[in-house]
C-alpha cells in the first residue's frame, strides 16, 4: 500500500518536473557537475563547482570552462538567482539548508556506490534538469558500453587498492565496483572489508597481491602520500603488476567510469600472456 | 647499579615485546635474520625500525626531560609542555611543504632541529636562569600556541588535499608506517643529542647547590646552557621529524624514577634514559593492541597517563607559583 503511494508521488513529482523545466541550475557538487553538464541544454546550467575545472579531479574540466565557477557558498549560489541547485550528499548540510529556507529548490544527489546507483542517477538527473530523452540515450550507451567490457574472466588476478593514508576500498565502493567489473578479485574482500577502511601496512604484506592499484599523489607533499612509497609497498609492487589511478574517472557515478573499467580491463588483458 | 640493571631488562623485554605485536600476528623472531616471504619484510621494514624509533625516542625524551628539569630545578618543564616540540614539529612541516624535505634528505631533521633550538633558546630566555614555574609554564603555553597554529596554517595553506589531516600526527605523534629510512635519518642528530646532554651531569649536580656554588666549583654555566639547549634541540628535533611530538614522557619519567636516583640529576639522566625508552615503547605496544587496525596516537596515550600527573605537580607546586 505505501509501496504504490509512493510510487504515485514519484510519478507525480516527474511528471511536474517535467511540465516546468528548470532554466538557472547551479551545480554545487564536483559529481552532479559532470552529469549535468552532460545532460543539460546549453545555458540551462548557469554555474558549476570550482573543482570540476580542474582537470585532476574532472572528467569534463573543459566543459566545466564554458560555465561560471561557484565554490559551493550558499550566498554566491543564491545570488545568482537559481531555480535549482544540485547538490551531493557530502555537500555541507548547512549550505543546503540555507538555500532551501531562502526557498530554493535543491535536490540533493547520493554518491553512487553501484553500475545499478550510476543509472538511476542518471536517470534522476534527466528527470530534474527535464531532459529525460537524453537521460535513456546515454543509458542505452552506458549499459551496451557495461556489457562488452562485462567478459567473465578466465582467471580473476587479485589486485590490491592501497591508497592515502593506507586506505583500501571493498566491493560495496563506485572504486570496487570498477575493479571487480574489469575481472580482478579484490583483496580487501578477503580482508573482511565490504566498504572502505584502513589496511594496516602489515597485512597488506601478507596478501601478496598480482597487481598493486594506487592513487595518483597530488601536487605538494603529503605524510598521508609517503606511504605509498613505503618499502614494503615497493617491495610488493616489485613483484606485481602496478597501475596508478587518476581520481577524474573513478571518484563519480558518470559514465566515466566506464572509461576507468576498459582502463583496468586493458591492464588484466595485458597481463594474461604472462600467466 | 640494580635499577640500571633493572631498567635495562625493562627496556630489553619491552623492544622484544614491541617486535612480537602487530595486525600481521607473530610469526617468530627468527624472520628478523632474513628468510623469505611476508614475515621476514614485516619484521625489518615495519617491525624493527618501529621498535628502534621507539627505543631511540624515548630515550631522548627521557634525556632531555630530566636535563631540563635538572637546568631549570623545576619538576614541570619538559620539552612537548613548554613547546619545543611544537616548534620542532613547525620546522619539519616547512620543511615539508617548501620541498625542501623533498630536495635534500637532511632537510626534514635539520629543519626540525632549527624549530627546536628556537624553541628551546625562546624558553630558556623567557623562563630565566632559574626557570619560575609560572614563566615557564605560561610561556611554554603562548609556544605552543603559537607554533601549533602556524603549523595548521602551513598544513591547511598547502596544495595537497591530504595535508591538513596531518595536523594530529605532528600534534599526537606517532610510529606507524615508519621504515628504516626514518631510523637512519633521525639516528646522527640523535646521538649528538646524546653525547651533549650526557656531559652535562657533573654540571647538574653542581647546579643543585646554587648557581654561585656552581661556579665556584668551576662549571661554566654559559657553556652547560649552550650545551643543553643544542643537545636538547637535537634529540627533540630529530625525533618530531620522523615521528611527530609524543608529549609528557619527559615529564612521567624524571618524576617517578627520581627518589629512586636519591635525587642526583647526573645518575637521573641515564634513568630517565632508560625509562623513557620503556614508556614509549610500552606506550606504542599498547595502541597496536587497544587499537589493532587503526592508527591510534601515541600522545593520546601518554597524555592520558602524564597529564593528571602534570596537575599534581602543579597543585605541589601551587605555592610556588602564587
Amino acid at each position: 500500500m505505501l509501496g504504490v503511494a509512493l510510487v504515485f508521488a514519484g510519478a507525480a513529482a516527474m511528471a511536474d518536473t517535467g511540465a516546468d523545466t528548470p532554466k538557472r541550475v547551479v551545480s554545487i557538487n564536483l559529481c552532479t557537475d559532470q552529469l549535468a553538464l552532460m545532460l543539460a541544454d546549453k545555458g540551462q546550467l548557469i554555474s558549476v563547482t570550482k573543482m570540476s575545472q580542474d582537470p585532476r579531479s574532472s572528467a569534463m574540466a573543459e566543459a566545466a570552462n564554458t560555465v561560471p565557477a561557484n565554490a559551493s557558498r550558499a550566498e554566491e549560489v543564491f545570488a545568482m538567482n537559481p531555480d535549482l541547485v544540485l547538490a551531493g550528499a557530502y555537500s555541507s548540510y548547512a549550505t543546503v539548508q540555507m538555500l532551501q529556507r531562502l526557498g530554493v529548490r535543491v535536490e540533493v544527489f547520493k554518491a553512487a556506490s553501484s553500475m545499478a546507483e550510476i543509472r538511476s542517477g542518471i536517470t534522476r538527473m534527466g528527470a530534474v534538469l527535464g531532459q529525460q530523452d537524453r537521460a535513456t540515450e546515454m543509458l542505452a550507451d552506458f549499459d551496451a558500453e557495461l556489457a562488452r567490457l562485462s567478459d567473465a574472466p578466465a582467471h580473476r588476478p587479485r589486485a590490491a587498492l592501497y591508497f592515502a593514508n593506507g586506505y583500501t576500498t571493498g566491493e560495496a565502493t563506485l572504486t570496487g565496483q570498477i575493479v571487480q567489473a574489469a575481472g580482478f578479485a579484490n583483496i580487501s574482500s578477503e580482508q573482511g572489508f565490504a566498504a572502505g577502511g584502513f589496511l594496516p601496512l602489515e597485512k597488506l604484506a601478507l596478501t601478496n597481491p598480482d597487481v598493486v592499484i594506487t592513487g595518483q599523489p597530488y601536487r605538494g607533499a603529503s605524510r598521508a602520500e609517503a606511504v605509498m612509497h613505503h618499502p614494503v609497498i615497493e617491495r610488493l609492487k616489485s613483484r606485481a603488476t602496478v597501475a596508478a589511478i587518476t581520481d577524474r574517472d573513478w571518484v563519480c557515478g558518470t559514465p566515466f567510469v566506464l572509461r576507468a573499467v576498459a582502463e583496468m580491463r586493458d591492464l588484466r588483458l595485458s597481463m594474461e600472456p604472462a600467466k | 647499579m640494580r635499577l640500571m640493571l633493572a631498567l635495562s631488562a625493562l627496556v630489553l623485554l619491552l623492544f622484544v615485546g614491541s617486535l612480537t605485536v602487530g595486525p600481521a600476528g607473530f610469526g617468530g623472531l627468527s624472520a628478523l635474520w632474513g628468510g623469505d616471504g611476508p614475515m621476514p619484510l614485516i619484521m625489518h621494514e615495519i617491525r624493527l625500525p618501529r621498535a628502534l624509533l621507539g627505543l631511540m625516542i624515548g630515550l631522548s625524551l627521557g634525556l632531555s626531560g630530566a636535563a631540563m628539569q635538572g637546568y631549570l630545578r623545576n619538576p614541570l618543564a619538559e620539552p612537548g609542555l613548554i613547546g619545543v616540540s611544537s616548534t620542532a614539529a613547525l620546522g619539519a612541516v616547512l620543511a615539508i611543504h617548501t620541498g625542501l624535505a623533498g630536495a635534500w634528505m637532511l632537510g626534514l631533521p635539520l629543519a626540525a632541529l632549527a624549530g627546536a633550538v628556537i624553541g628551546v633558546g625562546l624558553i630558556l630566555l623567557l623562563a630565566g636562569p632559574r626557570g619560575g614555574s609560572l614563566t615557564l609554564i605560561l610561556a611554554g603555553i603562548a609556544l605552543s600556541a603559537m607554533a601549533a597554529a602556524l603549523t595548521s596554517l602551513v598544513l591547511n595553506l598547502a596544495p595537497n588535499p591530504w595535508a591538513a589531516n596531518e595536523i594530529i600526527f605532528w600534534m599526537m605523534g606517532s610510529l606507524a608506517d615508519r621504515s628504516m629510512t626514518h631510523v637512519w635519518l633521525a639516528l646522527p642528530l640523535m646521538v649528538v643529542g646524546w653525547l651533549l646532554l650526557a656531559t652535562t651531569g657533573r654540571g647538574l649536580d653542581a647546579l643543585t647547590l646554587g648557581e654561585d656554588t656552581a661556579a665556584a666549583m668551576g662549571i661554566d654555566m654559559r657553556r652547560l646552557r649552550l650545551v643543553l639547549v643544542f643537545g636538547t634541540a637535537c634529540v627533540i628535533g630529530a625525533g618530531v621529524a620522523v615521528a611527530g611530538s609524543i608529549g609528557f614522557v619527559g615529564l612521567v619519567v624524571p618524576h617517578l624514577l627520581r627518589p629512586l636516583v636519591q635525587a642526583r640529576p647526573s645518575h637521573l639522566l641515564w634513568a630517565s634514559a632508560l625509562g623513557g625508552a620503556a614508556m614509549v615503547l610500552a606506550a606504542d605496544i599498547a595502541v597496536r593492541i587497544m587499537l589493532p587496525d587503526g592508527d591510534l596516537k601515541l600522545g593520546v596515550l601518554t597524555a592520558l597517563v602524564g597529564a593528571p600527573l602534570f596537575l599534581h605537580l602543579i597543585y605541589k607546586t601551587r605555592r610556588g607559583l602564587a
